[in-house]
């Protein structure tokens, strides 16, 4: 029985979701407190000293920040349904792409608070050349990135399969899609039909609608 | 050796990223051939290596390039057992060092470009940042070495110990360029023993670029940064 397993996160953040996903996956109970970060809570200065910022698991009262480096103790920690593969080799190619996900985020926070003309057509394509690599080089004719069942590079780069399509809902580009993206379209729709996965996914009005007013306040802001 | 197991690591001799790879191969004691690349006209061979990225480190081992140097440290150390582990066995201990190693390869390397690439005022701000980062290491060291003493020898370096002293093993340099005390032994006392333990090491001194040559390359890419900046 393991001591208690506490998630600090908040509803619209893909980042504290992955970590949710890897805890449902491998059957680990755990408490969820949702963090108000216009009011960070004690436990989260204290938990996250460094970054000040969710998600932050707690494992029998001792913090760990950084969903990557959550993601990988949770592997160590609950070995059951694995979510790396065994070969050292593939271990790092999975690791590659998770890190190429975390480094290309400002690509698609460009084109989140993009606004129309020249600077949203260039966003725009620099978006595109990260999808094509990630759909060409990482997906390959795979049905997940984890092969024929989703592993830490899916749930890392799990916000495509949602969040995205609020970016592209606001800025009113679609860039995945059949006839562009057919490899990485087709993971978005299986990755969503992972039962772990439908089952906990922010409701898509009122994340569109929190996203939405994020959106505004950045392009008030520059 | 065979040509299946050969490894081959593609690097850059002023890169931290690349040095940490090559620091990881010594102490594994993993025979590898070395090829410097010659970043303002890569080769092909590591354009085909690295196709995402085109940058280097790059490993090859058993015929398959693997890039990233932070994915190659755990690479090398799930593979060789030979020499210091380089994570430890517990989980929350893992976690505690992957966390330190990121803040120090992305956090701390970012606040020093910053400092390297700003003039005037604004400079005096980055570098009040960059000791703020330092501080938060330094706390975050107390962990690592509880009773305030850290003593070190080759057969029990971590993967932690690689990174710090592959980005700040230099640090005499940076200050000498920068002209400010980058570790400072007031402020971050634990950090300024840390680094002094790990310098005495022989096989990390050697390895490191050397000083005068490492201040020649860094003026000349700050000078072209700036230079290009103020065009």
């Amino acid at each position: 029985m393991e001591e208690g397993v506490k998630v600090v996160g908040f509803w619209p953040s893909p980042y504290s979701q992955k970590v949710i996903w890897a805890l449902k996956q491998k059957g680990v109970a755990y408490d969820y407190i949702e963090e108000d970060l216009s009011n960070k809570s004690q436990l989260l200065m204290k938990s996250n000293p460094v970054y000040k910022k969710i998600p932050v698991l707690l494992h029998g009262g001792k913090p760990i920040a950084e969903s990557s480096v959550i993601l990988e103790y949770i592997e160590e920690t609950w070995p059951q349904n694995p979510l790396l593969p065994k070969e050292a080799y593939e271990r790092a190619s999975a690791r590659f792409w998770i890190q190429f996900g975390a480094e290309k985020g400002p690509t698609f926070g460009s084109l989140f608070t993009s606004t129309a003309g020249e600077e949203q057509d260039k966003a725009a394509k620099d978006a595109l050349e990260v999808l094509k690599i990630l759909e060409e080089q990482g997906l390959g004719n795979n049905k997940f990135f984890g092969g024929d069942s989703i592993n830490l590079v899916d749930l890392a780069l799990g916000w495509l399969a949602h969040w995205f399509q609020c970016i592209e809902e606001l800025v009113e580009i679609k860039l995945i899609e059949p006839t562009t993206l057919p490899r990485l379209h087709a993971w978005v729709e299986n990755f969503n039909q992972v039962p772990v996965i439908h089952e906990n996914l922010p409701d898509k009005k009122r994340l569109l609608a929190h996203m939405k007013s994020i959106r505004e306040m950045s392009i008030s802001a520059k | 050796m065979a040509e299946e197991s050969k490894v081959t690591l593609y690097g850059y001799w002023p890169s931290p990223f690349a040095k940490m790879v090559e620091i990881a191969l010594k102490l594994k004691g993993v025979p590898y051939e070395y090829v410097e690349e010659d970043l303002t006209n890569k080769s092909q061979m590591l354009l085909s290596l690295n196709p995402v990225h085109k940058k280097v480190p790059v490993l090859v081992h058993n015929g398959k390039p693997i890039a990233e140097s932070l994915v190659i440290l755990e690479y090398i150390d799930e593979t060789w057992k030979n020499g210091p582990q380089l994570l430890p066995m517990d989980p929350y201990k893992r976690a505690q060092v992957r966390f330190w190693a990121s803040f120090v390869q992305q956090q701390l390397q970012d606040s020093m470009i910053k400092v390297a690439m700003t003039e005037g005022e604004a400079r005096e701000k980055l570098v009040e940042e960059a000791y703020e980062k330092m501080r938060l290491l330094d706390e975050g060291l107390k962990s690592f070495f509880p009773d305030g003493n850290p003593s070190i020898d080759t057969e029990h370096l971590g993967l932690l110990d690689v990174v710090f002293v592959s980005f700040f093993g230099n640090h005499k340099v940076h200050e000498e360029v920068l002209g400010f005390k980058v570790i400072d032994p007031e402020k971050t006392p634990l950090i300024h023993c840390w680094l002094k333990a790990l310098l005495d090491l022989p096989l990390l001194k050697e390895t490191l670029p050397p000083h005068d040559k490492m201040v020649a390359f860094i003026k000349f890419i700050n000078e072209s940064a700036l230079k290009s900046s103020t065009a």
